[in-house]
């Protein structure tokens, strides 16, 4: 995946300050290795976590995007994702549960120069802060959001999150979860995210390739990442994202290619009316040419939808990105509309607009 | 004012009026309110508003709940409030004479459009008898006008129908009181020329009804008198009028301004903050961001994260949302970001009576966070002076690094008054200091020794790469601590900073003696009913003084001086005595509160009859 991340990862069609333009000032941009992105902070997740590896993947792709250091910004919510701006050398800002996407909306309309990280987690960004994930998708706001989906509670230590599997017991449910499960990329895709993708916090480097991609779209990025807690929600993803049945259980999407997954390489995906099936290459007459193609920037998101709800045990769980669309990002349009207001009638003069209406003067 | 009977036509001079237009909510009431305004203000009289509308759009034409009222009034000298009860009441239906009769007092005028009084209406208005026939309308001097007949009559010819004519008929109404108030019709053709420009034959049919409303006046021999009242001796200077939304959102375009840094306004609909929204949306050449959020926690968000990236970040609503925007606010104190909250508050808990007014969010801005979180308050008190403290409040959360909330209200927001234009060359500046990077890793809260304020380190900059966030830090370094001697300290700091400010604020102002029997102290809205009040006691020969607090977090310097030197000390205010709390709490004053939770400002009658009850109990 990551050597061919960059095909059509710039899909956007309106000019942004997304690279700035390589000055000698700039040169130390050049330098910067994953080291420059660790800060002096300890790192406090419990050992074995896996935001450690999504720690680790985020600091190393980081140099690659050509921003300097004081030019990207990390903002999180509330539980253990929300620890990892502390972590990155880079600005950060720890907010509380459920809004970082609301602070990364300010932040980017008033400094498009930037670029901004949302990190949270699947309670974080779908219980609590769901109308804000749903509406920054909606606005195409510029920003990238990982999403660590381990499907529990883990910062109060072991509740139903709003990914637990319907009938999961947990500590806040003792007889079973009666919720039926959010599935995070079918949201992202009804809002309207122009990139939505997921990856697993072990699959190091698909989670580089994916974040990657992320970095380089102009829009609203959406990255579910499946996170393993040790501690409350042991092997939550295990079932398809362990190396001894991870080829034959999930399916690496790419752009142009036919869905073709295991470890032979000979299962597909081919759509049955409007139902996607497994089928065998070459048996019952299949062939390669009989699945679906991935187009990861169709106009309709039907294809990116159907994939959206594939899932074990019933489907191979697609990782990859689903959808990469373009379209004006949130904080274009508003300079747009300061620049056209200014075109119209001039830069606003403070004297002038004192004295608009009707007035009149007492000698 | 008083009515004669004269058989000619005589010119009386009067020194004030207070007129009220009440009718359905589709009647245009405010609209008619409005432009008697404008008149009158252009004219040279000192002015005051009282709009009174539904919260309903169309309530049920005719019913109770939709009368719509406005209450203006103008004066040949200087006033402070729309007046306690209206000389002239205008009810273009059974209802609006329902709802508003009880205002007018023995004497007064009242016109009614008597087309609207059918057997249908008056029982939508519960009136088992016809007021205009069963003598019940007796004390008042009345005046029924078929204004609907006439005003149809007038638009013969024009293309419209009979309901389209019918919705012209609040220009009938406000040509009469043109006439009878010798105000020149200009102003409002030259508006309505310009608001229907797109549409001559609505132009045509609104200037008809104008006029033939002023040659009613003119020709009927129902009027006998028509009134002058004079232009106010106001203070030189150029002026318009303005209501307290528009002067609070001008006040932050200057703020930005003066300040030098680009204004983000994230909000979420509410009455009666909303008008800032529509107003500030219209300042895009300026460079001004307005962000409709998907709720309120969003709009605040999205403001934190503005001022985290160097603008001017802002948010504004109203009680219902504010207690949204508390977690949020709650993380602007803990961060120590610049950031200003606007609560134009309304009446009642919870949903309560959203166009009504009332001062009830004081104790909720003031304490409604978790944990001790100390944020500073201002309050304007006059339409007008909703421009200066929305400058204030910039200029404290820029100078301490701090989320400030600013308190208006509904009667502030959509009352107006004549507003002097200051010069932007006289306006204060605001200083802002960009924190720059050292040698050593940067310190985020390293504060400053006389402000307490930390640095505002803006993303963009190189070698101030920093992590905050909502969790308690240490002291200096900013980093998470949970040491409990440093959260000790840190809680400290935040209090001392807020505290700090009371030494960077204006004293407390007193109006009148500098000693005496009673002072009247009160804040935001009230301004204008307790000065009238404290002027017509001190006219009467009272010890009485008035101060009105602009900063409630914290209070001026001299407060507790000021409060000592009266005898007794009377606290009115719209809810249930939210400033006496914090008075009695701050100083262990026996201060006594006065409170008339109604959803309308004071009456000055009711102040004063208070204070006269205490003035007589004598000292405490």
């Amino acid at each position: 995946m990551t050597a061919d991340v960059n095909g059509h990862g710039d899909t956007s069609t309106t000019p942004q300050a997304a690279q700035p333009a390589l000055s000698p000032e700039n040169e130390r941009v050049l330098q910067l290795t994953r080291k420059d992105f660790v800060s002096d902070q300890e790192v406090r997740w419990c050992p074995g976590c896996g935001d450690y590896s999504i720690l680790a993947q985020t600091q190393k792709v980081m140099p690659d995007f050509g921003y300097p250091r004081e030019n990207i910004v990390f903002i999180s919510g509330i539980g253990c994702s929300g620890r990892l701006p502390y972590y990155m050398n880079t600005f950060g800002f720890h907010s509380i549960h459920g809004r970082a996407p609301t602070l990364a909306t300010g932040l980017k309309a008033a400094r498009p120069d930037l670029m901004v990280w949302v990190i949270t987690g699947d309670g974080d960004a779908l219980s609590i802060g769901g109308n804000h994930v749903l509406h920054s998708m909606r606005r195409n706001v510029d920003f990238n959001l990982v999403m660590f989906n381990n499907r529990i509670y883990g910062l109060t230590k072991g509740q139903a999150s709003p990914t637990s599997e319907f009938g999961k017991r947990t500590k806040s449910t003792p007889m079973g979860s009666v919720d039926t499960p959010i599935m995070p990329l079918t949201i992202a895709l009804a809002a309207e995210a122009s990139l939505v993708a997921r990856s697993v916090d072990t699959h190091t480097e698909h989670l580089q390739g994916t974040l990657e991609r992320a970095g380089r779209h102009h829009g609203s990025a959406f990255v579910e990442v499946l996170q393993n807690c040790n501690i409350f929600n042991d092997g939550a993803w295990r079932d398809f994202t362990d190396r001894e049945v991870r080829e034959d259980r999930m399916l690496i999407l790419e752009h142009g290619a036919p869905m073709i997954f295991g470890k032979d390489r000979d299962k597909g995906i081919r759509l049955n009316g409007l139902h996607p099936e497994v089928v065998t290459i070459g048996q019952d007459g299949v062939t390669e040419s009989d699945l679906l193609v991935h187009d990861e920037t169709a106009e309709d998101p039907y294809l990116a939808l159907v994939l959206s709800r594939m899932f074990w045990p019933e489907f191979p769980v697609p990782v990859g990105v689903l959808r990469a669309t373009s379209r004006p990002t949130h904080d274009r349009l508003i300079e747009d509309q300061l620049a056209a207001a200014v075109a119209r009638s001039g830069q606003g003069d403070l004297e002038s607009v004192l004295r608009g209406g009707e007035t009149w003067t007492v000698e | 004012m008083t009515t004669t009977r004269e058989p000619e036509l005589s010119i009386q001079e009067l020194e004030r009026v207070t007129i009220r237009f009440a009718g359905d909510s589709g009647d245009g009431m405010q609209l008619t309110g409005s432009q008697f305004t404008r008149t009158a203000a252009v004219f040279g009289n000192d002015i005051s508003t009282l709009p009174d509308f539904p919260a309903e759009i169309r309530a049920p034409a005719g019913s109770l709940p939709g009368v719509s009222g406005f209450q203006i009034s103008f004066s040949s000298t200087d006033i402070h409030t729309p007046g306690d009860q209206p000389d002239v009441l205008v009810a273009m239906n059974p209802a609006a004479l329902k709802t508003n009769i009880v205002d007018l007092p023995p004497g007064g005028a009242l016109i009614v459009n008597s087309d609207a009084f059918t057997q249908a209406n008056l029982n939508k208005a519960a009136y088992a008898t016809n007021p205009l026939t069963d003598g019940s309308l007796k004390a008042f001097t009345t005046f029924e006008i078929p204004i609907s007949t006439l005003n149809e009559r007038s638009l013969d010819g024009l293309d419209m129908t009979s309901k389209q004519k019918d919705l012209t008929k609040n220009f009938f109404a406000l040509g009469i009181m043109f006439w009878l108030y010798e105000r020149s019709m200009e102003p409002t053709i030259e508006w309505i020329d310009q608001k229907f420009a797109a549409r001559p034959v609505i132009a045509e049919a609104n200037k008809r009804a104008l006029k033939a409303g002023y040659a009613f006046g003119e020709t009927t021999e129902l009027f006998h008198t028509h009134y002058r009242v004079k232009p106010a001796h106001l203070a030189p200077g150029t002026y318009r009028n303005i209501t307290g939304n528009e002067a609070t959102a001008l006040g932050f375009l200057a703020a930005s301004k003066l300040a030098d840094r680009p204004l983000f306004y994230g909000s979420y609909p509410i009455t009666p903050a909303s008008d800032i929204l529509h107003q500030l949306s219209g300042y895009k050449a300026f460079g001004v961001k307005t962000f409709q959020a998907e709720d309120e926690i969003a709009a605040i968000g999205a403001a934190i994260g503005a001022s985290y990236g160097g603008a001017l970040g802002l948010t504004a609503s109203s009680g219902p949302g504010i207690a949204l925007k508390t977690e949020a606010m709650g993380l602007a104190v803990m961060v120590e970001l610049p950031l200003v909250i606007v609560d134009v508050q309304r009446a009642g808990p919870s949903t309560g009576m959203p166009t009504k007014n009332e001062q009830a969010d004081l104790l909720q801005v003031m304490f409604g966070r978790n944990s001790d979180s100390p944020l500073p308050i201002v309050a304007p008190a006059t339409p007008g002076e909703c421009f200066d403290m929305a400058i204030e409040a910039w200029r404290i959360a820029l100078h301490y690094m701090t989320p400030v909330v600013y308190l208006s209200d509904a009667f502030l927001a959509t009352g107006s008054e004549p507003w002097r234009i200051p010069a932007v060359s006289d306006l204060p500046q605001i200083g802002v200091r960009d924190a720059v990077a050292g040698d050593g890793p940067f310190q985020p809260y390293l504060r400053d020794p006389d402000t307490l304020a930390r640095p505002w380190a803006v993303p963009g900059t190189a070698g101030l790469e920093h992590r905050i966030g909502g969790l308690e830090k240490a002291d200096v370094t900013g980093n998470v601590s949970y040491d409990p001697d440093n959260h000790h300290r840190m809680q400290l700091l935040r209090q001392a900073k807020v505290a700090g400010i009371a030494r960077d604020i204006a004293p407390l102002e007193v109006f009148g003696p500098e000693r005496g029997e009673l002072l009247i102290l009160g804040w935001g809205s009230t301004y204008g009913a307790i000065r009238s009040a404290v002027e017509r006691l001190q006219a009467d020969g009272r010890s009485v003084a008035h101060a009105q607090l602009r900063h409630l977090n914290p209070f001026p310097a001299n407060t507790e001086a000021v409060l000592r030197s009266y005898e007794r000390v009377l606290i009115p205010e719209v809810n249930l005595g939210q400033l006496l709390l914090l008075i009695r709490a701050r100083y262990l004053i026996d201060a006594v509160g006065y409170d008339r939770v109604r959803g309308k400002p004071f009456r000055i009658a009711e102040i004063v009859d208070e204070a006269e009850r205490l003035l007589e109990e004598g000292g405490a």
